[in-house]
C-alpha cells in the first residue's frame, strides 16, 4: 500500500521533472539556433531553399483556405448584421476579424500542419539515418547547417503567409458580400478603411504572426532534433509538433490579444 | 530543382506576400488617409462628451480635419477636457463653436466644428470657448415624455 503511494508519487515527480528538463533543453536549443544563425545569412541560399519548402509550397493551401474563410465570414456576418439593419458594416466585420485574429491564427495552424510537420519529419529522418552524426564527423555543425536555416525560413515565411491569408479572405468576403449578396460596394470599403487602423490592427496582426512563426519553427526543429532515431520515434515527433505548436499558438494568441486589444 | 528556379519562386512568394501587406495597409487600413503631416493641438471643454472616444473624428462641414487625441476629466471644473489635433493646413477662427454630434441614430460620435467670424485664428494650445455637449438620448426621451404628460394635464 505504502509502496504503491510512494511509487505513484515518484512517477509523478519523474514526469514533472522530465517536462521541466525538456523545456530547459528546448530553451538551450533555441539559444543555440540563435548563436549559430550566422551561417543562415552568410550562405543565404540555404535559407532561401527552406523559404521555398515552407513558404512557397504552402501558398496554395493558405490562399484557398483564406478565400473560403472570408466567404464564410461574409455569409455569417451578413446574416447577423441584417437583423440590426447595418449590413454596411460587413466590410468592417470581415476585415477586423481577419486582420486581428483569423489571419494570423488560422494561417499559423495550417502552417504548423503543412510545413512544421514536414520540418520535423525531415530533421528526424536525418537523425534516424545518422546524417546528422555524419555531419558532425566531418566537422560540420548540424545546427548551423540544417536546423538554423529551417528555423529562419519558417520565421520569414509565416508573416507573409498570414498577410496573404488576410488579403485573400477580405477578397473572398468582398466577392460574397458585394458581388453575390449585393451589399453596397462604396460603404463596404469606406467603412472598412474608416475603422481598420494601420498600427492598432494590421501591425499587431503582423507581430502576432511573427511570434507564431517563431513558435511553430522552434517547436518543429526541436522535436525533429530531439526525435528518437527510429521510425516510430519520428512519427511520434511529427504528431507532437502539430499538437504542441497548435496549443502554443492558441495560448500565445490569448496572451498577445490580452496585451494588444484591451480597452481604451 | 536548380538554384535559379528556386530563387525565382522565393522572390515571387516574397513579392506577393509584401504586396498583400501593402494591400492591407492602403486599401483595408487607413494608412493612406492618416495624416502624418503637421498638426496643431487645441483643447475643448464639454459638460458631457457622451460616447466620444480617443481617435474619434473631428469634422468641419462634414470633412474630417483632425482626430481626438486625448480625453481627461478636469476635477476642478467637473468637465471633460478633450484634446484634438487638427491638420495644419486648416485654420479656424478663435470663436469656433465645437459640438458633439452623432453620425446616424446609433453611430459613433464625433466633434463638429462650426466656424465663427473672428479674425484671429486658433493656435497650438488654445482652448475653444464655446462648446455644446453630447445629446443624451435618455434625457431627450424623458423630457419629451414629461412635456407630453404636462400638456395632457393642462387639457383636462
Amino acid at each position: 500500500m505504502d509502496n504503491r503511494v510512494v511509487g505513484a508519487l515518484r512517477g509523478l515527480g519523474q514526469r514533472v521533472t522530465g517536462r521541466i528538463w525538456r523545456l530547459g533543453y528546448a530553451s538551450r536549443f533555441f539559444l543555440a539556433i540563435l548563436l549559430h544563425s550566422g551561417t543562415s545569412v552568410r550562405r543565404l541560399h540555404l535559407t532561401i531553399r527552406e523559404i521555398y519548402f515552407t513558404g512557397v509550397l504552402s501558398l496554395i493551401i493558405i490562399l484557398v483556405s483564406g478565400m473560403f474563410v472570408g466567404m464564410v465570414l461574409a455569409l455569417q456576418g451578413y446574416d447577423t448584421l441584417q437583423r440590426y439593419g447595418s449590413t454596411e458594416a460587413l466590410g468592417v466585420l470581415v476585415s477586423l476579424s481577419l486582420v486581428r485574429e483569423l489571419g494570423p491564427v488560422v494561417a499559423a495552424l495550417l502552417f504548423a500542419s503543412r510545413a512544421g510537420s514536414a520540418m520535423t519529419a525531415e530533421i528526424g529522418m536525418m537523425k534516424a539515418t545518422e546524417q546528422l552524426s555524419a555531419m558532425e564527423m566531418m566537422a560540420v555543425d548540424p545546427i548551423a547547417r540544417v536546423v538554423a536555416p529551417r528555423f529562419w525560413g519558417g520565421v520569414i515565411s509565416m508573416p507573409l503567409l498570414a498577410a496573404l491569408f488576410s488579403g485573400m479572405g477580405i477578397f473572398g468576403g468582398y466577392l460574397v458580400g458585394v458581388q453575390l449578396i449585393g451589399v453596397d460596394e462604396g460603404s463596404f470599403w469606406s467603412q472598412m478603411q474608416a475603422s481598420v487602423d494601420f498600427r492598432e490592427d494590421i501591425l499587431n496582426g503582423v507581430i502576432k504572426s511573427f511570434v507564431f512563426g517563431i513558435i511553430v519553427s522552434w517547436v518543429a526543429v526541436f522535436e525533429g532534433y530531439d526525435a528518437e532515431p527510429t521510425a516510430e520515434g519520428v512519427s511520434g515527433a511529427t504528431t507532437r509538433t502539430v499538437v504542441t505548436s497548435s496549443l502554443a499558438i492558441l495560448a500565445a494568441d490569448f496572451i498577445l490579444t490580452a496585451f494588444m486589444f484591451t480597452g481604451t | 530543382m536548380s538554384r535559379t528556379t528556386l530563387d525565382l519562386w522565393v522572390g515571387f512568394f516574397v513579392a506577393v506576400g509584401l504586396g498583400a501587406l501593402l494591400f492591407l495597409a492602403l486599401k483595408v487600413g487607413n494608412m493612406a488617409s492618416a495624416s502624418s503631416g503637421d498638426t496643431y493641438a487645441i483643447q475643448a471643454k464639454f459638460d458631457n462628451i457622451g460616447g466620444l472616444k480617443v481617435r474619434g473624428a473631428v469634422k468641419s462641414a462634414g470633412v474630417v480635419v483632425g482626430r481626438v487625441t486625448e480625453i481627461h476629466f478636469d476635477a476642478e471644473a467637473y468637465q471633460a477636457v478633450v484634446t484634438i489635433r487638427i491638420d495644419a493646413r486648416y485654420k479656424f477662427p478663435r470663436d469656433t463653436f465645437a459640438t458633439i454630434n452623432t453620425s446616424g441614430l446609433l453611430g459613433e460620435q464625433y466633434i463638429g466644428l462650426e466656424v465663427g467670424g473672428d479674425i484671429a485664428m486658433l493656435k497650438e494650445g488654445d482652448t475653444v470657448k464655446k462648446t455644446q455637449s453630447a445629446v443624451v438620448l435618455e434625457k431627450l426621451i424623458s423630457q419629451f415624455m414629461f412635456d407630453k404628460a404636462a400638456a395632457d394635464d393642462g387639457k383636462k
